[in-house]
């Protein structure tokens, strides 16, 4: 459990210490979202009308971004032999990862997403039940992006192939997180649309680590 | 004790190691010797449990070795052809991350390989043979009982190779097992070679 903390700890600190690479994935949401605005033109009913679904796609799309890298440089410089030889379980070793990539690039992206919502005039109502998803399903997310992230490491290619991967599986991610905050901002309830999440959730947890374990193990042999 | 019973291991599609056996009791040190491409790495790989043998067993006290791979790798200290140094992290912080997984003193550590005064400095700093004295120093952390070194002292100084020995000593004194692949002698006194092909 330990070594499961000292993973995370580095893997943050390392985040903080290219805090560039860490800001692009926060700042290429913000310049997606803003492009909205341009091509559609920036009449407010029209925009707040489509403000879940934009904050939502471009969310998704910003945290790929460090996935490419999340086992990617401890593969190369052969940090990853000794990670896995430190003794915990692969999958412990992934869980620790997809945490670190959430606290580096999916928790950011939920502070980003609250003014960007503003930005888009995404009506009142809406915005709890909005970031509420969008902290379910950045969590999703992370360990989706993780799972892929280890089927792919050292494949040829690996970089095109994630988003091929990992986009089909966050479909039903995307439609009930913004159907939540479609329902909220029409008066409805977001509540089955999140608890929907939420148990996807809850089977993301232990699966997605399991899968990106053997993921690693076959990638260092 | 460290046996290995007519493992074969392929990668890819080549047989690389075919019927290798062999036995190394506590305080035993093997070196690999054979020409490039000839398995030595892969043959270090196995003994980790990084990669599978299609035939044959890896034993470590009689037991198998490769059943529990998180608990063999606790055993083992690994010192591959890379440094497996962040680059954004100091020497220090390299340590203490090393030093979180395995235990052990980081000042020691640092001491063993003379790397005192370059502690405060980002391993993006160091020269070849600095790094891969941090990566050897990461051997005077560990507590595992068996090491395994890729080719240990490329790039090291002579006063650098001296202090290696210590730690080798060191280690086997306590009854630890050394595995090296190397084309260079080592300091090491009473190693038995095992031969590839």
């Amino acid at each position: 459990m330990h070594a499961f903390w000292a993973v995370l700890a580095r893997d943050l600190r390392l985040s903080l210490r290219h805090g560039a690479d860490t800001l692009a994935a926060v700042l290429f949401f913000l310049a997606t979202a803003s492009l909205f605005p341009f091509a559609l033109g920036p009449g407010p009913e029209m925009l707040s009308r489509i403000a879940p679904g934009i904050v939502w796609v471009c969310a998704l799309l910003a945290s790929l971004l460090p996935l490419d890298r999340l086992f990617g440089a401890d593969f190369e410089d052969g940090s990853l032999d000794l990670l896995l030889l430190s003794g915990l379980p692969a999958s412990a070793i992934a869980g620790a990862k997809a945490l670190a990539h959430w606290l580096a690039t999916g928790l950011p992206l939920l502070l980003a997403a609250g003014p960007v919502a503003i930005m888009l005039r995404m009506p009142d109502a809406g915005m709890a039940a909005l970031l509420l998803g969008l902290l379910i399903g950045s969590l999703l997310m992370s360990l989706f992006g993780t799972m892929g992230a280890a089927i792919v490491l050292g494949a040829r290619r690996g970089g095109v192939l994630l988003p091929l991967l990992i986009l089909p599986l966050v479909v039903p991610v995307l439609i009930f997180g913004a159907a939540a905050a479609d329902a909220a901002a029409g008066g409805f309830s977001p509540r089955p649309h999140l608890l929907l999440m939420a148990a996807m959730l809850a089977a993301a947890v232990p699966l997605c680590p399991l899968a990106a374990g053997a993921g690693l193990r076959a990638a260092v042999e | 004790m460290l046996t290995v019973q007519e493992a074969a291991v392929f990668r890819g599609e080549t047989l690389v190691l075919r019927d290798i056996s062999f036995t190394i009791p506590a305080g035993g040190a093997l070196v690999l010797a054979g020409p490039n491409g000839s398995g030595k790495s892969t043959l270090l790989r196995l003994l980790a449990g990084l990669v599978r043998p299609v035939a044959g067993q890896v034993l470590w006290d009689g037991q198998d070795a490769l059943a529990d791979l998180a608990d063999h790798g606790a055993r083992v200290a690994y010192l591959g052809h890379q440094d497996a140094i962040k680059l954004g992290l100091t020497v220090a912080e390299n340590l203490h991350f090393a030093a979180a997984i395995s235990g052990g003193s980081v000042a020691d550590a640092l001491q063993a390989l003379n790397l005192s005064p370059l502690a405060e400095l980002p391993a993006r700093m160091l020269s070849a043979g600095q790094k891969r004295r941090l990566a050897l120093s990461r051997l005077a952390l560990s507590r595992a009982a068996l090491w395994l070194l890729d080719e240990p002292t490329l790039g090291l100084d002579t006063a650098s190779i001296e202090r290696f020995g210590t730690l080798l000593s060191a280690h086997r004194a306590k009854g630890g097992i050394v595995v090296a692949a190397t084309h260079v002698p080592l300091p090491m006194a009473d190693t038995a070679e095992f031969r590839l092909h």
